[in-house]
């Protein structure tokens, strides 16, 4: 594919889950699960008479990642009253942010480094809003055709969100996955939202492919599903160019079931918002003084926190932006570096090229992960003291990763301690060369038969036996052979 | 007791109440008495609470004035609530069909604040629908006439607090002020009105026709009464974020401390505001009282503010484009008035708005709809804005040499139920003395100057500077001793 034929940008909602009350009144923040209509008041119902006072730790939040993202902040923050009908929508009109007709959001600018294969690139923010969720509206069977009625729960209406615009920098769908991860891990460094909640980052995504014209996809639920939906889409709008359909300008839906987009069903009327400013909420001013105290207080950021790894633990650049690039995988490389004392590049070698790999295969989320930062640190060490072979680490790894168990635990139970004493290998690898005598012979003069027979042994004590204490007992028995010492 | 306890002003029952003179029950026995007998000529009510709850309440709290536990600059006395403050679990529905139904689960602040200091609620009252208009006759539960002439209107939109005022039904009222809402009725009904400077009293709770120019008002028959009411309802508010975070005066207080003080108050009368559209008669009643001030030695001055001729236009556009987006929320969903249609949301909503709404609250809904839109944006809300920033401007340099602007509080004496409902924009300009001081957002009063030959009231507006509601109860104050109209009720 081409690169520069492609252009993406993304429009991604975050849910400031770390706040404990919504934007505009004190209603606890953590809908899910809850019975329907049971986390709201008159503010988040829209009941007249009702007025929205904004959460000042919304706005530090959200000035958080401004300043993570590098943009502009505003020094007066404005609040507009955005306006249609829907009826998750309790006033009718949200409480968001505007950048025109006198409007200010947040911020305004900014950038965010990616890496993807290796590569560094730029993506471009253009500006971040804050501003409220509505409700949710539940179809009783599960389905918006099938359901003879609508219900609506407003649990959700009033939870604060952050809007974060991009310029298209993106040029592929491993961009756009690699942008939402890189800020996914800003925002879990910053400890305003916990992304793995259901719901709690959202994506719009608009593609235009050379040839056709700008394609919305609404409401996509992960970075996986932003990488899939925009494959789909660069596909679909390809074939249509090369058959000569023209793409047209619409807004589509990403079915995550079938995997594919389909057209949302809209007006033909362009929708006029009647953006306005909100009265209730007085400008709110932030001060240089403000910005520098926020600045001051805030955790280490993923790009520095990489950086500290390669000089503090000798890791590769590569090895530390794949750690950062979940806050909870770095954390879990410290913490158990703390009960390791080996070299940390070793411990991060397993975490990426065993542990990770073995969680991305499952599609594990870092909440279904029950080992402990000290199994992993604990199974190192008994590969280090040559307790377990490389090949029984691997092994057990999945059952640690899932069930939490302790290393030695398992080695113990299961009898899986390696052998390493002399006698015992010899022992086995006699039976070995009874049961394959043609491999014996063949070993003498070639050596690929050689480590069929280590194999052998390997096999027979599941992978226990130390390697090469059985490479030079082979080695040694078959000399035996050449000498005649010992009859096969 | 020889005087009838309706007859009292407020500050009076309550020091009655507190010395023993007067239970509270037999208070509201007699205000009870007094609404039957006047109400069905008058219908200041919308909602009336019940005679044995109203009684409980009266019981419950003599016991604890016996029991020495009575608390409250307010203990025992009744009051009016206008009903498009919320009052939990007392019906509120802002004079509409589309709330008829409507029961808050929580009070508006300034009710808390009440309740807290003792005050009984009487029962919610009328006004104009959503409060757009300036005659109370918009009013989905039928109009409310004047004590004073019952074929006229008692001004809008707090008409029902005003003549539950005049007619002895109620002793002290809340009413609320967007455009002249508060002072209207007052002018209308020989009672007295003040809306004070935006931000002072919490909004919080009073359903909102334009948010950005309204305020709730204490309304009584005499300017110390209203100071009494400000007491109570001005306080900060943290569920109000356009609250002001001021030390309040006890306004009972200013007005005694700077009664003396008055005489070196710099006072202003507005030329435009007694030219245009203003009946001969007011401007003769309220120059008599300007007057009467010159002779007690004032020094008042004429100036000139000719960009208030658009403080009406202005006031409008901001005013409905607020009110557009302030009730889009009725959609019959979760409260209220729903039609009886089945189908997709959107018809559901419309059905329900276009039967729900009366015509003039519809009229204000498709106009602010139309000033907000792309394309009318700039032309109309933008260019309304700035002249109201040019009008505010022009304000701040009247005060920095004078304190007080006096001007008529209505152009024209109170007019026949009917008489201007057909004519939108006749209705419009009654407010163009008022609404000036919503869009500047600085306090102002209407207490009675005279009556016409024809026995109408006719009021005197005194506007003063942000948050000198002090000087300005005082200055009322004095004046109300100069006119001698005070505490006054009509025989109905």
């Amino acid at each position: 594919m081409e690169k520069s034929d492609v252009k993406i940008g993304l429009e991604v909602h975050v849910q400031l889950t770390a706040l404990k009350t919504k934007l505009f009144c004190s209603c606890p923040s953590d809908y899910r699960g809850k019975p329907p209509n049971t986390h709201v008041c008159p503010v988040c119902l829209g009941l007249p008479g009702a007025l929205p006072v904004v959460n000042k730790k919304a706005i530090d939040y959200a000035i958080m990642v401004a300043l993570a993202l590098n943009s502009k902040i505003n020094e007066k923050i404005i609040f507009f009253r955005k306006h249609y009908f829907y009826p998750d929508l309790p006033k009718n009109f949200q409480i968001t942010q505007y950048d025109k007709a006198g409007g200010a959001p947040i911020a305004l600018g900014g950038f965010l480094k990616i890496n993807v294969n290796g590569k560094e690139k730029i993506i471009r923010i253009r500006r971040i809003n804050i501003e409220e969720d509505p409700g949710k509206l539940v179809y009783p069977t599960g389905s918006i055709i099938t359901s003879p009625y609508t219900l609506v729960d407003y649990n959700r209406s009033g939870i604060a969100l952050l809007e974060i615009v991009t310029e298209p920098d993106m040029t592929s769908p491993a961009e756009a996955r690699a942008f939402l991860n890189k800020l996914r891990s800003i925002l879990e460094h910053l400890g305003v939202c916990n992304c793995e909640l259901e719901g709690s980052m959202r994506a719009d995504a608009n593609i235009s492919v050379a040839g056709g014209s700008r394609v919305e996809i609404k409401n996509i639920g992960s970075p996986k599903d932003v990488e899939k939906a925009l494959a789909y889409e660069i596909v679909r709008q390809k074939q249509a160019i090369s058959k000569g359909v023209t793409v047209k300008s619409e807004t589509r839906h990403w079915d995550d079931l079938r995997k594919v987009t389909v057209p949302l069903r809209v007006k033909e009327e362009e929708q006029d918002y009647r953006y306005f400013p909100e009265a209730d909420i007085p400008p709110i001013v932030v001060t240089r003084d403000y910005i520098e105290k926020i600045r001051k207080s805030m955790p280490e950021l993923p790009d520095v926190r990489a950086k500290r790894f390669v000089k503090e633990y000798g890791l590769t650049e590569y090895e530390a932006q794949v750690l950062v690039m979940s806050k909870w995988l770095a954390d879990f490389f410290e913490e158990a570096l703390k009960y390791y004392s080996g070299k940390p590049r070793k411990l991060a070698n397993i975490l990426i090229n065993d542990f990770l790999r073995w969680i991305h295969e499952k599609e594990l989320e870092p909440n279904s992960i029950k080992a402990k930062p000290q199994h992993i640190a604990e199974l190192l060490k008994l590969l280090d003291e040559k307790v377990i072979s490389i090949k029984i680490l691997k092994n057990i790894l999945p059952e640690i990763i899932v069930q939490g168990k302790s290393p030695r635990k398992i080695i113990l139970e299961r009898n899986l301690v390696r052998i390493s004493d002399r006698e015992t290998i010899k022992k086995i690898v006699l039976e070995v060369f009874m049961e394959h005598k043609k491999s014996v012979h063949d070993a003498l003069v070639n050596e690929k038969a050689v480590h069929y027979l280590i194999g052998q042994v390997m096999r027979k004590t599941k992978g226990k036996a130390d390697p090469e204490l059985t490479h030079e007992i082979v080695l040694e028995m078959l000399e035996k052979v050449r000498k005649g010492e010992l009859k096969i | 007791m020889s005087v009838k306890a309706y007859r009292l002003e407020a500050l009076e029952i309550v020091r009655n109440i507190k010395e023993g003179n007067l239970s509270i029950t037999d208070v509201i026995e007699e205000f009870l008495e007094r609404i039957e007998r006047v109400e069905k000529k008058i219908n200041a009510f919308i909602t009336l609470r019940s005679k044995d709850e109203l009684l409980q309440e009266a019981k419950i709290k003599d016991r604890l004035l016996k029991e020495g536990k009575a608390r409250g600059l307010l203990f025992g006395l009744p009051i009016a609530i206008k009903d498009n403050i919320s009052t939990r679990n007392l019906r509120t529905t802002c004079g509409s069909k589309i709330l008829y139904n409507y029961i808050p689960p929580y009070d508006a602040t300034v009710v808390k604040l009440l309740k807290e200091e003792g005050a009984i609620i009487l029962g919610k009252t009328n006004m104009d629908e959503f409060a757009m208009g300036s005659s109370t006759e918009t009013s989905f539960f039928g109009p409310t006439r004047n004590p004073w002439d019952l074929e006229r209107v008692p001004g809008g939109s707090s008409g029902g607090s005003a003549a539950a005022l005049a007619s002895g039904e109620a002793p002290l009222a809340l009413g609320s002020d967007t455009g002249g809402s508060v002072r209207a009725p007052a002018s209308f009904t020989a009672t007295v009105g003040l809306k004070p400077t935006y931000g002072l009293v919490s909004r919080y709770g009073l359903i909102a026709y334009a948010n950005s120019l309204e305020q709730i008002g204490p309304m009584g028959r005499t300017v110390r009464d209203v100071a009494l009411l400000l007491n109570v309802i001005s306080k900060h508010d943290p569920y109000d974020g356009t609250s002001l975070k001021v030390k309040r005066p006890d306004y009972l207080e200013s007005i005694s401390k700077l009664y003396n003080l008055h005489r070196k108050v710099k006072i202003a009368v507005v030329k435009e505001m007694f030219e245009e559209g203003v009946s001969r008669e007011v401007v003769a009643i309220v120059g008599s009282v300007v007057n009467k001030l010159v002779d007690e030695g004032f020094i008042v001055d004429e100036i000139s503010i000719p960009i208030i001729k658009y403080a009406l236009p202005t006031y409008y556009i901001i005013a409905m484009s607020e009110a557009s987006s302030n009730l889009a929320r009725y959609d019959g969903v979760r409260y209220g008035f729903r039609a009886n249609v089945y189908g997709d949301w959107n018809e559901v909503f419309s059905e329900t708005r276009g039967n729900g709404f009366g015509k003039e609250v519809k009229r204000r809904i498709i106009m602010g709809t139309f000033a907000l839109s792309a394309g009318y944006f700039d032309q109309y809300y933008l260019k309304a804005l700035k002249v109201r920033t040019l009008i505010i401007r022009e304000f701040k340099k009247a005060f920095e040499k004078y304190s007080i602007l006096i001007s008529p509080t209505m152009p024209t004496p109170p007019f026949k139920l009917g008489e201007k409902i057909a004519d939108p924009l006749a209705m419009y300009m009654s407010d163009i003395e008022t609404v000036t001081a919503n869009i500047v957002g600085i306090p102002a009063i209407s207490i009675p100057a005279g009556f016409t030959k024809g026995k109408l009231p006719v009021g005197i507006q005194l506007m003063a500077n942000y948050l000198k509601e002090d000087l300005l109860l005082t200055m009322a104050a004095f004046i109300e001793e100069l006119t001698g109209l005070r505490n006054l009720i009509a025989e109905v």
